[in-house]
């Protein structure tokens, strides 16, 4: 069992490495809102220190939902999902290791790029490491959230504004407790509370985000 | 429970049962709406404005009630795989979406005298927010999925992800934001309205509930209808 989720998992992280594109193009994203907030807020410097720690938070989270559609989509496309489906893996656990290819190869890299970038958006440096770290907790739990969104609009044409307005809710929660461990930091309070429960919130999604979209992705199968 | 799980059954009750809904959503309302705005003491604090309250808090309930209810039938549908089921909770949807719309509007309406504003983004308001989004990605599944058995089967799995979603929203808000007052009618303590208050928003939870069950059958009435005049269609097109 191990030798094939590590077989399956190795194949992801290759054909992401090969194909390119997922990583690239959310870091871009990333970018983009980097250099648009300024412009459109002001390039007041105590304005984006207060902003620096939610928007860093709100670009990768909203970077990751864009990759959501590319997760099942092509091994759907081609068949290969369908003999996923019959191999002697569980589904359940073909999907959840899926779901740490793409935490590997896209959301985890994007956590740990991400918070340097905030640099520019002058984020004080006291807080970096704890903008590491929530995000190291809370990227897996975007990842599983994303690629539920992914699992139940796989066979749709057009389902990437679904995934957004789907995948929005579940991610409320990460983002509340992702950015007050952040903002912890600044004030007087201790910011372990938050991060625990973002781990909280990440393991719940571990458990229902592999069996709610191994559920959808066999009704798009049959 | 399984006799009346056959459309047929189904829908004889209903069309018995629906005159005496509507008669009874109509006296309560009447009941309610006369204590809301005429019997019950303005009150001393909030003075008139208040009265939205009747309006507000029922609406706010019933959206809450409505989404448990529309994952209480998606559960049953995932265990029996019965369409009856499915097309409950597909109906349910829209009308706890108004549900909610409603008790944002009033909600925003009443805030403006009271905070001063049309909107802040307090912990209940944002998760009611929340919920409205919920209810949109649920129809917009069933809306988006051409082939009803398979948009059966995603929202199922929707509807169940978002009943597990809500309390934990409900939570973050909680410690991210909080502004709007406690809850006061259901406490540990007994409940915080006075009896004259309290009597008024009962009725009109009442009337609001029965307006609902009203509109969902009216609502499953026309959903079994228009899936049999999607199986009489395709039986014409492979007949030909």
């Amino acid at each position: 069992m191990w030798q094939s989720c590590k077989a399956l998992l190795w194949r992801d992280v290759q054909l992401a490495q090969r194909q390119g594109g997922g990583l690239g193009a959310a870091l871009a994203f990333i970018l983009a809102v980097l250099v648009l907030v300024p412009i459109s807020v002001g390039p007041d410097l105590a304005l984006l220190q207060r902003l620096a720690p939610g928007l860093m938070w709100l670009s990768l989270l909203l970077a990751v939902l864009l990759t959501a559609d590319r997760m099942f989509q092509q091994d759907f496309e081609d068949g290969s999902l369908d003999l996923m489906t019959m191999a002697a893996l569980p589904f359940e656990l073909v999907v959840l290791t899926k779901f740490l290819g793409h935490w590997l190869t896209v959301s985890l890299p994007l956590a740990l790029i991400a918070p340097p970038l905030g640099l520019m958006l002058n984020l004080d440096v006291a807080s970096l490491p704890i903008l590491w770290l929530s995000m190291f907790a809370g990227s897996l739990a975007l990842s599983l959230l994303a690629g539920l969104g992914g699992a139940v609009t796989v066979g749709l044409r057009r389902g990437g504004l679904l995934v957004s307005l789907l995948i929005m809710p579940l991610y409320v929660p990460v983002l509340i407790f992702g950015v007050s461990a952040t903002t912890m930091m600044m004030g007087p309070q201790s910011p372990v509370p938050s991060l625990l429960i973002l781990v909280a919130i990440t393991l719940v999604s571990l458990v229902v985000a592999p069996l709610a979209s191994a559920a959808a992705l066999r009704a798009y199968l049959q | 429970m399984q006799k009346f799980a056959n459309p047929v059954v189904f829908l004889k009750l209903a069309n018995a049962v629906l005159p005496w809904v509507w008669v009874l959503t109509a006296l309560l309302f009447a009941i309610g709406l006369y204590g809301a705005l005429v019997s019950t003491p303005p009150d001393a604090v909030q003075g008139e404005a208040m009265r939205i309250m009747y309006i507000h808090v029922p609406a706010a309930w019933m959206g809450l009630f409505v989404y448990v209810l529309m994952a209480g039938f998606s559960a049953v549908a995932l265990v029996y795989r019965h369409p009856l089921a499915d097309a409950a909770a597909k109906t349910a949807a829209p009308l706890g979406a108004m549900f909610c719309f409603l008790a944002l509007a009033t909600g925003s309406i009443w805030g403006k005298p009271m905070w001063g504003t049309w909107w802040v983004w307090d912990a209940r308001l944002t998760s009611m927010f929340v919920l409205m989004l919920l209810y949109m990605g649920y129809v917009a599944v069933w809306n988006a999925i051409d082939d009803p058995h398979l948009a059966a089967k995603i929202a199922r799995i929707i509807a169940l992800v978002g009943v597990i979603n809500i309390p934990i929203v409900k939570f973050s808000v909680d410690w991210w934001n909080t502004l709007h007052q406690p809850a006061s009618v259901f406490t540990m303590k007994g409940s915080k309205i006075d009896p004259s208050m309290l009597w008024a928003l009962l009725v009109m939870a009442l009337a609001y509930t029965f307006l609902f069950l009203a509109l969902h059958l009216v609502s499953m009435r026309s959903e079994i209808a228009a899936r049999k005049l999607r199986q009489l269609r395709s039986n014409e097109i492979g007949a030909r």
